[in-house]
Order: C-alpha cells, then sequence, then structure tokens
C-alpha cells in the first residue's frame, strides 16, 4: 500500500464517516423526544390493530374523524368482512366505503372544547407513535383545569380523558414547592390492569399508526422481495463487470 | 430477425447519417480514464435519479391537485386510494432527498481531484447551473405537498428576497402572487416544478455531457490521458490510458446503480420518512397560516445555505447580508476554477494545506448543516449546560460561515502566491485495488 493510496483511503472514510455520523445522527435527533414513552406499537401486528380499532370505535369516534381512511380499507387491511366492520365498528350508519366521519358537529364542538377535536388520519404522521402512546398514558386529574383533567405530554390539553374508565384515574405529584408535575400516581383503578391498559393504548396507537400510513403493510410486505431481487440484480451486474474488466490493467 | 434489426438500421442511417457517429462518440469511442474509482459512480447515479424524478413527477401529475384547498388532500388520495401511488411518491420524495446526497457527493469529487480545472471549467460551470436549478426545482416541490413546513418553508425563503432594499416587498409580492404563499403560489411553483425548471434541466444536463465530452473525463491522478502516449487496443490514435465508455463504464455503472438502488429501495420500503428528514412531521398536518410549526426549517439539503443566512447579521439596518452571503456561498462555487491557481489537479498530488483546508471546509460544510437543522440548538445545552444558547450557536456558526469562505480566500492565496508544495504527477493513470 502506497502513501498515496493511504491519502486516499483517509478522505474515503473521512467522508463516509462524517456522512454516516450526519444520516445517523439524524433520525435520533428527529424522533428522540426527550421524555417520552416507547410506544412499541406495530402496525405489522393484526390482532393488535384489530383491538386498536375497537378501542377508536368505542372511545374516540364519538368526537374524532379518521376522513382519510374509508371503512371498506380497513376491513381489507385488518382482516375483517363487512359484516363485522359494519356491525362492529361503524355506528355512524356511514355506508361500507365512505371515511370514517365523526358525528360530532365541528361548531357546536369548538363552543363546548374550545376547539374542534382534531381529525387522526395523520397524527401519528405529525407527532410520532411515542407521542400519541405517551399522551394516551399521562392523563391527570387536575382541579385547576375547567373540564378536570389535565396531560404532561400536552398541557392544558382541551380533551376530557375518554379511557378514564379503562386505566382509572391518575394523580399528579407534584415537585415540592413548584406546580412543576414530578410523576403521575394511579389513584383510582379502572377496569384494566396497568399492564393491561398498556397495551391497550398500544394497541391504539398501532392503529392510528395504521391509519395515518395504510401503505405501511404493502411496503413491509413488497420492501423484503425488491431488496432480495436488486440484491441478486447487483450481483449479477458484479459479475458482469468482473467478467468485462478482466483485461483492463 | 437480424435481418430486420440490419434493415432498419440501415434505413435510419440513410436518412440520419450523423446517429451511429453521435452514439459511437458518446459511447462506443468515449475513452474514459480506466482508473476510476468510487466516487465516479455519482454522475451516472445523478442522472438515474434524474429520471427516476420525471417518470414518478409524471405519475404524481396525474392525481396531484394544484390549488390551496385540494393539494393536501390530493397527496393523501395517492397514498391511499391510488393504486401504487404510495410508492410513486416516496419514490419521488425519497429521490429527491438522494439526489442531493449523490450531488454533492459528485461535487466533492470534482472538488477533490481538481475537475474543474482547465480544460473543464465549462463542464464546471454547467454543473454547478445545474445545482442551481435543481435547488428551485426542489424547493418548489418541496411547496407542493402544501403541508404546514411546505407552507412556512415557502414563505421564510420566499420573504429573503424581501430583505433587498426599495423592491424587497413589491418582488416578494411578485413571486407570491399573494400576500401570503397562496392558491396562487402554489399554482405557479406547480407550472415551475413540473415544467419550467425540469427543461431547463434536462438542457444543462445534455450541454454539461457535451462539455465534458469535448475534453474528457479526468481521473483520481488528474493526469490528463490525452497527452499521453497513444494507442490502446481499439484505435491507433487514442489515448493508451482510456477505455471505452461502453461497454466498460455501463457495465460498471450498472453495478453501481444496482448498489444504489438496493440502498434507495430500503429507503422507500422500511423508512420513507428517514426519521422526518425526508418527509418532516409538519408536513402532515396541512398548510395553516395560524399556526407556526415550532421550529421552522428547511428540508436537510438547504441547512448549510440556510444557516449562512442566519449567521450573518444585519448591519447598516437592513438584513440582506446574509441573504447576499447565501448567494455568495454558491457564487464561490462558480468560481472555484480561478480561485485555484495550482497547477496540479488531484488531492493525491497536492500540497498538505490543501488537504487540510479541503477537510476543515467539509467540517464546515457539515457543521453550517447542523445549525441550519436546529442539531446544534440542541446539542449546546445538552453537552454545556445552561450557557446562553443564541451566544454559542452563532459563535459556532459563523466560525463555520468563515471556514466556508476562507477556504476559497485560503485557496487563491496558498496557489497565488507559490506556497503549496506539490508532490510529482505520474506520466501515466495508477490503478489501485
Amino acid at each position: 500500500m502506497t502513501k498515496r493510496q493511504i491519502t486516499m483511503k483517509h478522505f474515503l472514510s473521512a467522508a463516509a464517516l462524517a456522512f454516516g455520523l450526519l444520516v445517523g445522527g439524524m433520525p435520533a435527533h428527529a424522533e428522540g423526544e426527550a421524555g417520552l414513552l416507547k410506544s412499541g406499537s406495530d402496525v405489522r401486528d393484526q390482532a393488535s390493530l384489530q383491538r386498536g380499532a375497537r378501542l377508536f370505535f368505542n372511545y374516540c369516534v364519538g368526537c374524532h374523524s379518521l376522513k382519510y381512511v374509508r371503512y371498506s380499507r380497513i376491513a381489507e387491511d385488518l382482516g375483517l368482512s363487512e359484516q363485522e366492520v359494519m356491525q362492529n365498528l361503524n355506528f355512524t350508519g356511514a355506508k361500507f366505503d365512505d371515511p370514517v366521519v365523526s358525528h360530532m358537529p365541528a361548531d357546536s364542538a369548538g363552543k363546548w372544547f374550545g376547539k374542534a377535536p382534531p381529525d387522526l388520519s395523520l397524527e401519528v404522521s405529525a407527532k410520532s407513535a411515542d407521542w400519541v402512546y405517551t399522551y394516551l398514558n399521562t392523563f391527570y386529574l387536575d382541579p385547576h383545569s375547567p373540564i378536570g383533567w389535565n396531560n404532561t405530554t400536552l398541557p392544558n390539553a382541551a380533551m376530557p380523558f375518554p379511557l378514564w374508565e379503562l386505566q382509572g384515574m391518575q394523580a399528579a405529584v407534584m415537585k415540592p414547592g413548584t406546580d412543576e408535575v414530578e410523576k403521575l400516581e394511579l389513584a383510582k383503578p379502572g377496569k384494566l390492569t396497568p399492564a393491561q391498559y398498556q397495551q391497550a393504548t398500544r394497541d391504539l396507537t398501532s392503529f392510528l399508526e395504521y391509519a395515518s400510513e395504510p401503505a405501511a403493510l404493502q411496503r413491509h410486505h413488497y420492501g423484503i422481495w425488491v431488496l432480495l431481487f436488486l440484491a441478486f440484480f447487483t450481483l449479477l451486474a458484479y459479475m458482469l463487470k468482473k467478467e468485462y474488466w478482466k483485461d483492463v490493467h | 430477425m437480424a435481418n430486420v434489426f440490419t434493415s432498419i438500421g440501415d434505413w435510419v442511417t440513410e436518412r440520419a447519417p450523423n446517429m451511429m457517429p453521435m452514439y459511437r462518440k458518446h459511447m462506443t469511442e468515449y475513452y474514459a480514464p480506466k482508473n476510476f474509482n468510487l466516487w465516479y459512480y455519482f454522475g451516472s447515479l445523478a442522472i438515474v435519479v434524474l429520471i427516476n424524478q420525471i417518470v414518478t413527477g409524471i405519475f404524481l401529475t396525474m392525481n396531484y391537485n394544484p390549488s390551496a384547498a385540494g393539494a393536501f388532500d390530493s397527496v393523501q388520495y395517492i397514498m391511499r386510494d391510488v393504486e401504487w401511488g404510495w410508492l410513486i411518491r416516496y419514490m419521488h420524495s425519497t429521490g429527491a432527498s438522494l439526489f442531493f446526497v449523490v450531488v454533492f457527493l459528485h461535487m466533492f469529487r470534482g472538488i477533490m481531484y481538481g475537475s474543474y480545472k482547465k480544460p473543464r471549467e465549462l463542464v464546471w460551470l454547467l454543473g454547478m447551473l445545474i445545482f442551481l436549478v435543481l435547488m428551485a426545482e426542489a424547493f418548489m416541490g418541496y411547496v407542493l405537498p402544501w403541508g404546514n413546513m411546505s407552507f412556512w418553508g415557502a414563505k421564510v425563503i420566499v420573504s429573503l428576497f424581501g430583505t433587498i432594499p426599495v423592491i424587497g416587498g413589491t418582488l416578494v409580492e411578485w413571486i407570491m402572487g399573494d400576500f401570503l404563499p397562496a392558491d396562487a403560489t402554489l399554482n405557479r411553483f406547480f407550472a415551475l416544478h413540473v415544467i419550467a425548471l425540469p427543461i431547463v434541466l434536462l438542457l444543462l444536463v445534455v450541454l454539461h455531457l457535451a462539455a465534458l465530452h469535448e475534453v474528457g473525463s479526468n481521473n483520481p491522478d488528474g493526469v490528463e490521458i490525452k497527452k499521453g502516449p497513444k494507442g490502446n487496443r481499439w484505435d491507433a490514435l487514442k489515448p493508451a490510458d482510456g477505455i471505452p465508455f461502453h461497454p466498460y463504464y455501463t457495465v460498471k455503472d450498472l453495478f453501481g446503480v444496482g448498489f444504489f438502488l438496493l440502498i434507495a429501495a430500503f429507503i422507500i420500503f422500511f423508512a420513507p420518512t428517514f426519521g422526518g428528514w425526508f418527509l418532516e412531521h409538519d408536513n402532515s398536518i396541512m398548510a395553516n397560516n395560524l399556526v407556526t410549526p415550532a421550529e421552522i426549517k428547511p428540508v436537510w439539503y438547504f441547512t448549510p445555505f440556510y444557516a449562512i443566512v442566519r449567521m450573518v447579521p444585519s448591519f447598516l439596518g437592513t438584513a440582506v447580508w446574509g441573504v447576499l452571503a447565501m448567494f455568495g456561498a454558491i457564487v464561490v462555487l462558480f468560481l472555484l476554477p480561478w480561485f485555484d491557481r495550482g497547477q496540479v489537479k488531484s488531492i493525491r498530488y497536492r500540497g498538505t494545506g490543501y488537504k487540510v483546508a479541503l477537510g476543515v471546509f467539509v467540517i464546515a460544510f457539515l457543521g453550517l448543516g447542523a445549525v441550519g437543522a436546529g442539531i446544534t440548538a440542541e446539542v449546546i445545552p445538552e453537552w454545556f449546560g445552561n450557557v446562553d444558547l443564541t451566544t454559542w450557536e452563532n459563535a459556532f456558526g459563523r466560525t463555520m460561515t468563515l471556514i466556508y469562505f476562507g477556504f476559497f480566500a485560503f485557496l487563491w492565496a496558498y496557489t497565488h502566491f507559490g506556497w503549496e508544495k506539490t508532490k510529482p504527477v505520474p506520466d501515466r493513470v495508477t490503478m489501485h485495488d
């Protein structure tokens, strides 16, 4: 190895390292929001998506729409029949091919809550699965709040906690002498144990993650085959190159 | 069958006698140096990405609705209801980011091996024009999905023109066709993104290649193969160190393309948002002029230039200096062939001062990227505790800005006053590994 080569290699590796650091640092920087719980959500877990859908249609759709998601698409992607979806998930009398639209009138909702409940089609894309999961786990009773509830992930959230009968009621333990929340404690247990509630919110997060990007199911399904094909193609191209370049010295 | 092809070939040749000579000139009888290394893949990869952007762009256009009311919904329509629409869009969005990855590396290759030097100044200038048009193209494309970051990004970038004294305000309204980014803005950006700029881009790419093939490719040794000995296996008068582009580099590039597509496909299928860097979280919220994102920042490939705008202070009652500096950062790149007066092209044989300066320049460029992307704003408090963020960020960002421009000043002085101690350049290209 000549000195020249070392210089070249040095530069190559320096550039590769810099690029690697940049690229490697990027997702960490974007996703590593401080203080969020790991959701552990998985859009490939169909049973989890089904449970999450049930929770969504029982507790959320009263106020929140999924205007970009159709009932028929949910049936197809979650492995449910038309009948199952129409009987168990569709409580608004919508048609099978209609999008999921809440019946709550936006005008009144604005009056009741201070703002209209947002559409949740892209909630996970806009925030992150971890954010949604953490949000659903950090409601607490707050006597100072007009709605009686508050949230450490989204302080002064306009939403009254809809899952309280499942989780129970959490109370905030304040840092002494401040109005900063130190931790949350379960003051009154709900129908579910803490572990069951975490699983339930994980399911709900998975379903919302699916709603944000139904294509994720197809991506994962086809991706591996595309990569295998390209790996094979690249190998062939490499062998072809080797063959052609045998006589270049 | 072979007869049919021959007669079709003859038929065409009779009517367009220069077709085959042109093919030979640019492919089978274009003699490229035989010692291209890894860095020489990025030119052909840029063409692959360009074609990808055009083809996927055509299909996106079929379902996209260029109006403030309909744009955001139509993108979701593409993502959910159009057959394979999600794949087409991810190929386009990933392609945009990878375009810049490839082009940055391609440009760095040109700098490292002195490919901008005589006789290739025209190739470099045309390449820089491509880079400039590509930035405009990418910026307008970024606005089209009409997410909230599209909106605020457009507002901030277009507002930069507002710093120009006297005409600034009028100019901003003229560009946007409104007082805010709105329907009119989206319509014209769409027209420019899908018609005007791609045409210019394609023309410039053809000229870039034509200019390159006039003078021939440079190589990692910076040796002019046309000045070396003559006579190779194919032609007694052509450079001895040259090999026909086709088939040698077409098969080599085919391998490069395969490898590149492997990486691209991994991103498209398994990390299309790339952790919020290729597709940003705030762009999943529709444009809203009443809700400002927590942190307005451009997409990653603009961050070094955006950082320069932010870091240059305003004085004499105007903020135009930052904008001038940002454009200046591109102008100095255009003028690189005239800053660098050294005779030796390749970094392999250049002085230590050059190697160090180039390394520091790369660090400054990445450092500016970190400032523009808001990474320093996050990292400084983490590393140094409770310090004044603005002071520290400005100190860092301004140092990096000075180094960025300092590289060009240094390069001029270093080569103009003959301070550079170069190594002897070999007569022939060298083959490694």
